[in-house]
Parts: structure tokens; sequence; C-alpha cells
């Protein structure tokens, strides 16, 4: 090494602050995972089990946290039928294998990732576009099935094409729908307006 | 062409850089499709629908900078090892290969589009995940090629001689091959599910791709500008120090809104806010390169690509990612246009950029060349305009999209209350459609640039210098 050079400038230093804030930061992340993976797996606080589904759940200010949450209420089955926590999470997953499988993701945001050619899911479940709760079921059942008829694009002229989604299918998707509502998102999306009880 | 006078490693480069090139002309032809069906939604409506388009285009943007990149290594490979490329034979088998399955994906993409909600369709259709949408089969095609390229990579510097660009860009390739592999499972649960979506998404994008270019960089520096390889091999450090030690972190700031924990707003918020520091190295370290030689070099595209990296890439990926990266604005941008706004100038201005100087670098030697005259019969009108016209186009369709991205942020988010009606409102709102039609008419500019760069490419250095520019360059 050339003598001139101060150490702080030198390869030979630069090379090991390289390796060793690598390999530092890493560690940290994993870390950071293994503290982070319990607490995202489903049935935890934050992200609930798929039986979810089988109650209300709502979105509300938290004064403490100073945004909205979820909140899981009393029990209020999807399609009036209550389903064990194994049955849940097969809707459930097919449900997102369905989103998956049609690439929703190509134009909605689901959690806000994914494309912005069409409304963010992550709420969608709680949106008042529904009407009411009373009606909200059969309003989304009807609207999967056939998009382009039940189009409600606000004058933007953006329709859903139709997917060709059968009436389980739908089911399924909403049931993916109703347990990705539930998730604890730290208050995303913002603002959220949510639908009424009864029209 | 004939290219037997290359190189083992380049004349499998040229390969590269062919598939990479035609598959950039892919990518913005079905940008335009996705871009026109925001101003008019009917178009290819149950043909050719949004979902469809918007894919091809990051999907064929994702394959040709992999393209790139694996063809640029090629390229340097042997005379960095000072050897023979060790597995050529594999090394052609693998393109191979990996061109096979890329055309099937995008033919399937196209022709089949969809699927029902099964294991079949996430294994041979579609996998419904944005950027890494193909199918389970092709995932493990591409790690089986990258295992092929990281054989031929890492066994060749072995069998010939290492320095600190192959050091690092060997190390840099396990990581990226090996992230690639956290995305490839399926789980019901969407917060696990983007947990490691995001350790292939940003772990690549932001953190190994970055060290990657990086490598490119100095490579490039000192081949275009002569420049000393102490000073590339301090400098690559310097970058990589800083690019892992904020980026890795600075995965946090995709964990504000899936589901994980509070502690992700501050870890992710503020390494991801030092993101930046090592693009400004980046520009430090060209620019300072530049003047210490007054700017002179070899080839003058390669030189002009090289500065449009470094300042893209500090723009694109350090300037737009920095000013929506905060928990506090990026609740009310998160999954708007700002995104879009940022992706584009980011994948633009830090990758595109230098795979385009790469292939500058090695058009002339394919040629029989050493170097791209200053002093071309035509006055090289054809990469000036297209290096313009893609620079222009590209931060056009960025500021365009950035005023669509503020609209939507205050109008869907802010005052909206985020839901659908709140998300039309925006959508259909004039300042927001007048985004979306600047957008378009820089994204013909982007377009226009590219043809006029395919032309350059394929003409330059062709057509014999005259003599009395030959004495004028002399003089």
């Amino acid at each position: 090494m050339n003598n001139k050079i101060p150490w702080w400038s030198s390869e030979s230093y630069w090379k090991k602050v390289a390796i060793w804030v690598t390999a530092f930061m890493f560690i940290v992340l994993i870390a950071l995972t293994i503290d982070t993976i319990p607490k995202i797996t489903a049935g935890s606080e934050r992200v609930p089990a798929y039986s979810v589904i089988n109650k209300h759940i709502g979105y509300e200010f938290n004064d403490e946290r100073n945004f909205q949450v979820p909140v899981i209420g009393a029990e209020d089955p999807l399609f009036g039928k209550m389903l064990s926590e194994e049955e849940a999470e097969a809707l459930v997953s097919h449900g997102k294998k369905i989103t998956q499988g049609r690439n929703c993701m190509g134009c909605h945001t689901l959690l806000g990732n994914g494309s912005y050619f069409a409304p963010d899911l992550t709420k969608s479940w709680l949106d008042p576009g529904w009407v009411s709760e009373a009606e909200r079921e059969q309003s989304m059942i009807e609207f999967l099935m056939d998009p382009p008829a039940n189009a409600r694009s606000f004058g933007s002229g953006r329709m859903m094409p139709n997917l060709h989604i059968s009436r389980d299918e739908a089911k399924a998707v909403i049931a993916f729908l109703k347990w990705m509502s539930s998730i604890d998102t730290n208050g995303f999306p913002y603002n959220f307006t949510v639908i009424d009880k009864e029209s | 062409m004939n290219i037997n006078h290359l190189n083992g490693g380049q004349q499998l480069a040229v390969k590269y850089y062919i598939v990479a090139m035609v598959l950039f002309g892919a990518q913005i032809l079905f940008g335009l499709l996705s871009g026109m069906q925001y101003l008019y939604p009917e178009l290819l409506f149950g043909i050719l629908d949004f979902n469809v388009t918007r894919t091809v285009h990051i999907n064929a943007m994702i394959v040709w900078m992999l393209y790139g990149f694996i063809g640029s290594v090629y390229w340097l490979l042997e005379e960095e090892s000072e050897t023979e490329v060790v597995g050529l034979k594999l090394g052609i088998l693998g393109f191979w290969v990996l061109t096979s399955a890329v055309t099937v994906v995008v033919l399937v993409f196209l022709l089949v589009q969809t699927g029902p909600g099964d294991d079949f369709t996430r294994w041979f259709v579609n996998e419904g995940r944005e950027y890494i949408e193909a199918p389970r089969w092709a995932d493990i095609g591409i790690v089986i090629c990258m295992l092929i390229f990281f054989y031929n990579v890492s066994a060749t510097f072995m069998k010939g001689k290492w320095s600190g660009i192959s050091g690092v860009l060997t190390l840099d390739l396990v990581a990226l091959a090996g992230i690639y592999i956290a995305g490839m499972f399926y789980t019901p649960n969407i917060s696990m599910d983007q947990y490691w979506w995001w350790w292939v998404i940003h772990l690549w994008v932001e953190a190994t791709w970055e060290v990657l270019v990086g490598c490119l960089m100095a490579w490039g520096l000192m081949k275009v500008l002569k420049v000393d390889r102490k000073i590339v091999t301090t400098w690559l450090y310097i970058e990589v120090a800083l690019m892992f030690g904020s980026g890795i972190l600075g995965l946090g700031h995709h964990y504000f809104w899936i589901g994980t924990p509070e502690y992700w707003l501050t870890i992710g918020g503020f390494f991801s806010a030092l993101e930046p520091i090592p693009l400004v190295a980046m520009v430090v370290h060209a620019i300072y390169d530049s003047g210490v030689r007054h700017m002179k070099g070899n080839n003058n595209p390669a030189f002009a690509w090289l500065i449009a990296h470094a300042f893209g890439n500090f723009f694109g990926a350090g300037v737009w990612g920095f000013m929506h990266t905060l928990p506090q604005i990026n609740l009310y941008t998160h999954g708007t246009q700002w995104s879009a706004s940022h992706g584009h100038l980011a994948f633009f201005g830090a990758y595109a950029t230098i795979i385009i100087a790469m292939i500058y670098i090695a058009v002339p030697y394919i040629r029989g060349q050493e170097g791209i005259s200053s002093n071309l019969p035509d006055g090289g009108w054809k990469w000036k305009w297209s290096l313009g016209l893609l620079n222009m186009g590209v931060v056009g369709m960025t500021v365009a999209l950035l005023i669509s991205g503020y609209e939507q942020s205050f109008i869907e988010r802010a005052v909206g209350g985020s839901t659908w009606l709140g998300y039309f409102t925006a959508q259909v709102h004039p300042w927001f459609v007048q985004g979306m039609e600047w957008r378009m008419i820089f994204g013909v500019m982007t377009a226009a640039g590219i043809v006029l760069l395919l032309w350059d490419l394929l003409t330059i250095g062709k057509e014999p210098v005259s003599s009395q520019k030959v004495q004028t360059e002399a003089a």
C-alpha cells in the first residue's frame, strides 16, 4: 500500500468496512425477521386467524394510536355459515389463489402493492360502495361474476373485465377480502370511510 | 454479423445484448399500450386488458435488465479474469434455455393470460405477484440459468485472477440468486407473502442490483476514461458499505402498511432515508474522475450514458425515493402514481442507462475497433438524439406521473377517505387526466428515442471515417 494514502481513504480499510457493515446489517435484518414472523402469522394479534370471517369486522379510530384500527366484533358469519378454522383457511386460501390466478394485482393494489389502474383492495370489504352491510355480500357476488354489467367507475369509463368468476369462486374471493380487511395495517389506508350498517 | 474475432465471453454477451434490446422495445410498446388504456379504457378491453399489458411491460423490463447485466458480466469476464470462460458451452446452453423460457412465459401471458385459482395456474400460467408473475416452472428455470451463470463467473475468476471488482461482483451474485428463492413459495397469508416478496423486490433493486451496477460503473470508468483501478476499487468498497449499510434495513420502508409491527416505521423510515447517500458518492466519483481525465475518453456515447447513469440513479432512485419514503408522507402516497413516477425514473436512471453504456462500450469491439471516434461521419446525431429523447422522455413521464400522484394523494387519500369513490374522484379530476396525457406524450418521445438508439447501435462505426475528419481528429 502506498504510505502517502491516509488509512481512511485506503482500499484495504474500505474493503473491511464494506464486509463488516454488510454482515452486521444482514444479521440485524435476520434478527428483526425472527421477531416479525410470529407477529404476522395468521392467528396473531395483528394478523387474525382465518376464522375471523365468522365475525363482524369494523375499522375504527383509536385515540391511543391516533389512526383507524380493525375492530373484531360479534359473530357475523360470511354468507350465514359458521366455518371451522380449517374450513375458513381453505376458503380464504382458495380466494387468494383466485386473486393470483386472475392477476388482480395487474390492476389493483393489495395492502397498497400492485398496480394503480383500479382501487386498492385492502379494506374493500368495508367500502361504502357496497351500499350497506345488509346488501354487501350479494352486491359483491354480482359484481365479481359480471363486472362490466355492474360497473361503478364513477365516470372514468374504466371497467373491470369479465374474468369468468363463478359464484363459488366469488364467495372465496370475498372471504379472502373480508379476512384481509381485519389485518392491522398501522392505519393504512388513512381517513377511510366505512360502510353503513343499513342503507 | 461476424463476431468470431471476439473472445468467447464477449460472443455470448452479444447474444444477451441482442435479446435485451428486443425486450427493451417490447417493454416500451406495452408501456405505451398501458398508458393509452388510462386515457382510452375501452382500448383492447376484453382482449389485452390493462393487467396483461402492464404485466408484460414490467416483466419485459425486469428480464431485459437481467439480460443486460448477464451480458455485461460475460463481456468483461475474460478481460477481468485474464483467462477463458470456464464453461462457455454450458453458458451458451443456459442462454438458449433462458431465452426459450422467457418466450414461452411471454406467449402464455399474452395468449392464456389468467387461470383458475389452483396450483396449476401458479405453476404454469401466472403467479399473480407483481414483478414475479412468471409461473413457478419458469422460476426454477431462472434459478438454474442463474446458477450456470454464477458457476461460470466464479469458476472463471478462480481459474484466472481475482480483483476487487470481481470479488464484489461474485459475492453480490450469490446474494442476488439466493434472494430470488425467498419469493418461491405459496401462503394464504398475504402479510407473510408480501414480507418475503419484498425480500426479492427490494433486496434486488435497492441492494444487490445497485452493487452490481456499481461494479459495472467501476469497470466502465476504467475502460472509457482509463481511470486508475485502485481509485475505482476503493470507491466501489465505499459504495458497497453505504449501499448495504442503508439498503438492507431500508427494506423496512416496505413494511409500514402490510401488517408488520410498528417498529418498522422507525427502522424503515430512518435507513431508507439514508439510501441516497451511496448514490451521491457515485455521482461525486463519476464527475471527479471525468474532471481529472478532462472528459476525454475513447467512446463518447458510452461516457455520456455513464454520466446519465450517475445522475439518473441519484435522482430516480435517490431523490424520488427519498421524497416519499418517510411513513408520514408514505401513508398518503403508497400505491399511488407517486410510486409509478419513482419507478419510471429509478429503473431507467439506475439500470437502463448503465446497460446502454455497457453496450456502447461493446459496439466498437464488435465492429473490430478500439473505441468510437468523436468525429463520426454523420456527426453522431443518432446517439446524441437518442440520448436526449430517452432522457427527456423518461424525465417528462416522471414529472407528469408525479403531478397525477400529488393530486391522487390529496384527493383520494387525504380528502376522499381512500374509498372506491375517493379513488375514482381522483382519477377523473382534470389534474390527474392532464398528467396522464403528458405522460403519453413523453412516452412517445421515449419510444422515438429507442428507435433511434437501436438504429444507432446497429450502424455506429460501420461507415468509414472520411480522411479529412481523421486529419481533423489527429490535429
